[in-house]
């Protein structure tokens, strides 16, 4: 199919990722909302995961490919 | 106790976002859709993973999301038969054996390969019954994912239009049936195949940090043997007897009903998954779609049914209340899922957890909307209401069709609002109409001599077998109507599953001898010319084209075979 389904799937979770991070890192210390995922900076951890994937599947698409062979 | 979400703006942002992403995916996809295989087929073109991630996530709609937990909750470990045994061994004879088949022959989906293989009236039920079948899988998700949203996010809503009375349910209703028809229309297959793949990695995201947590909680594996009854922790141990485990069924129906015939009667025969692999792009792509779909198969139950099991240890220690069932004293399983959502997750991950069970919702009724449309259209329209149009004329048959299926999908919706246990429902369906099934399949690909009459007397004969053992059993408890009994009781199962695994025991057993007789009976009609490339004695083997050697599919389903067996004793 004409649509690299790499773009759409990296596009959404480098987006999605950086809304958690900065989330994450906005609130980091604030242990009255961490206090029901029993301390841990769930939105910090779960967002740069969702970056880095995001990241990686951009990079490796079609879209970075075909920038990489016109330069 | 709180039974809401409280949303904040950044959840909120997070599904919108998705949901963006869902209808920019069938925008870009609309300019590809020139022709019928396009939008029907995905134009046989997409790679391997692609296909292999949406073999499984079509299978991971409403049923696995709140009825594995729901069952993880009631059965334990014992769950993960519906993983391995009841999964794997199936997907592994689907590439090696039955993919060569179905992707080398010219059918476009399975009830064409039913045509070409056997006669005219063998496709002719399989189409009617499995476009049957995918539009009530589909209603069962939409209403699934409405009573999940009036659960987690109530809205007043009582308006008023024509004289229907809308409530919250029938609006969320609306708003997921609408956002499906929108990206089917404009993308086909392909849509439904991307937002499956989109979805396969949001469940990965959305719910690994639940159960992260929850095992934080209850004290990992050793806190959960602590507070759950024995016979919950293993898969086999306690198979000896079907008193001696919850689900209620000892080792040979777990094996011969789940692992073989129902199994394989839904992996190898089922088009909804069928279909996936045969979007692949070439032979070798579509032989290891189900291979590469296996492997994080085999990992799911940790993030769909470890979620059920902590939900229950955390109650069984007062720690948790999962609400009753209205009405009754009866722990609700089904609301385990949002239940641990909302203790566990603060703002943030909660849109995201929410957004993931949404997207498994939304493409469990897009994937049947997908295999519905190329069966109306293929099998159905183009076969005998207008046989010899355009293929454009037959584009726009596929379009409507997903209109005409998204509404019938409401109509059943409702219809599924009136039974309880959603998993156990698509059971009974999937034991009627395709238990039998594999017998013909079975006998049609390795018997060259087995005939059409056959096939079809033994598909009716099994299926009708089907429905009159399901008249005459009843499981514990149950009440003689939709759980049974209703020609009268003859044996009494320890279990509705037990009863389901039975049933398709009897249906494939009764097809497969009356498919072997008539075969004998009756005359063979098509030729072995007419055969090649359709029954496996008469079709040359193929050559694979895999670079290297591990990336052959017997290679894949070996290393594929060895992990479950390890896997299955780690758990035993």
């Amino acid at each position: 199919m004409g649509l690299d389904i790499k773009i759409p799937i990296g596009l959404m979770f480098t987006i999605l990722g950086l809304i958690l991070t900065i989330l994450g890192l906005v609130t980091a210390g604030n242990t009255e909302m961490y206090e029901q995922a029993l301390g841990y900076n769930i939105n910090l951890f779960s967002g740069i995961i969702m970056l880095v994937f995001g990241c990686y599947m951009l990079f490796t698409s079609r879209l970075f490919k075909k920038k990489k062979s016109e330069e | 106790m709180q039974t809401t979400f409280s949303l904040g703006t950044i959840d909120w942002t997070i599904i919108l976002i998705y949901f963006i992403f869902v209808l920019g995916i069938g925008w870009a996809l609309k300019k590809y859709m020139k022709d019928s295989s396009a939008f029907l087929e995905a134009g046989r073109s997409l790679p391997a993973w692609v296909t292999g991630l949406a073999f499984i996530s079509a299978n991971l709609g409403a049923i696995e999301m709140i009825g594995m937990a729901a069952s993880g909750a009631k059965y334990g470990m014992m769950t993960v038969h519906f993983y391995f045994i009841g999964a794997i061994p199936a997907m592994i004879f689907l590439a090696i054996f039955m993919m060569p088949f179905y992707y080398g022959s010219k059918a476009r989906s399975v009830p064409e390969y039913l045509k070409l293989r056997f006669d005219e009236k063998t496709r002719g039920f399989n189409a009617f019954a499995f476009a049957i079948m995918t539009v009530f899988s589909s209603g069962i998700s939409m209403y699934a994912l409405a009573l999940l949203a009036t659960v987690i996010m109530p809205l007043q809503i009582d308006w008023n239009i024509l004289g229907l009375h809308i409530g919250e349910f029938d609006f969320y209703l609306m708003i997921s049936a609408v956002i499906v028809l929108v990206y089917m229309v404009l993308g086909g297959l392909t849509s439904a195949i991307y937002n499956e793949v989109l979805q396969f990695f949001l469940i990965v995201v959305g719910f690994a940090p639940l159960v992260f947590i929850g095992l934080k909680e209850i004290g990992g594996w050793e806190g959960l043997r602590a507070n759950l009854p024995e016979n919950m922790m293993h898969s086999w141990k306690f198979t000896g007897s079907a008193d001696a485990n919850p689900l209620g069924v000892e080792w040979f129906a777990v094996i011969m009903g789940l692992g073989f015939v129902l199994s394989f009667g839904y992996w190898t025969t089922n088009f909804l998954v069928v279909q996936r692999a045969m979007a692949a792009g070439s032979m070798s792509a579509a032989r290891k779609t189900p291979l590469i779909g296996a492997l994080p198969k085999m990992f799911l139950p940790a993030l769909v049914v470890i979620p059920g099991m902590i939900a229950l240890a955390l109650s069984n220690l007062g720690e948790l209340d999962i609400p009753l069932k209205a009405g009754t004293d009866v722990q609700d399983f089904d609301k385990v899922i949002p239940v641990l959502l909302m203790r566990y997750m603060p703002m943030g991950v909660l849109g995201l957890g929410i957004t993931a069970l949404m997207a498994s919702f939304m493409s469990g009724m897009a994937g049947n909307v997908s295999a519905f449309n190329t069966v109306f259209t293929f099998d159905i329209y183009q076969a005998y209401i207008r046989p010899d149009k355009s293929d454009k004329h037959y584009l726009k048959v596929g379009r409507w069709t997903t209109v005409v299926g998204v509404l019938v999908s409401i109509l059943t919706a409702y219809v599924a609002r009136s039974f309880n246990n959603v998993m156990d429902f698509l059971q009974l369906i999937f034991a009627f109409v395709n238990a039998p099934l594999f017998a013909a399949f079975l006998l049609g690909m390795f018997w060259k001599r087995t005939t059409g009459h056959a096939a079809f007397w033994g598909l009716i004969g099994g299926t009708i077998s089907a429905a009159v053992h399901h008249g005459f059993t009843l499981p514990a408890g149950g009440s003689v109507g939709i759980k049974g009994g209703f020609f009268g009781l003859v044996n009494t199962y320890p279990s509705e599953m037990a009863q389901n695994f039975w049933t398709a025991i009897y249906a494939f057993s009764t097809a497969l001898i009356l498919t072997f007789v008539i075969t004998l009976l009756t005359k063979k009609l098509k030729t072995d010319d007419d055969l090649k490339g359709l029954v496996y004695s008469l079709t040359p083997r193929i050559k694979d084209d895999s670079k290297y050697w591990y990336q052959k599919p017997q290679v894949m389903a070996i290393v594929i075979g060895a992990i479950a067996i390890v896997l299955s004793i780690i758990f035993w």
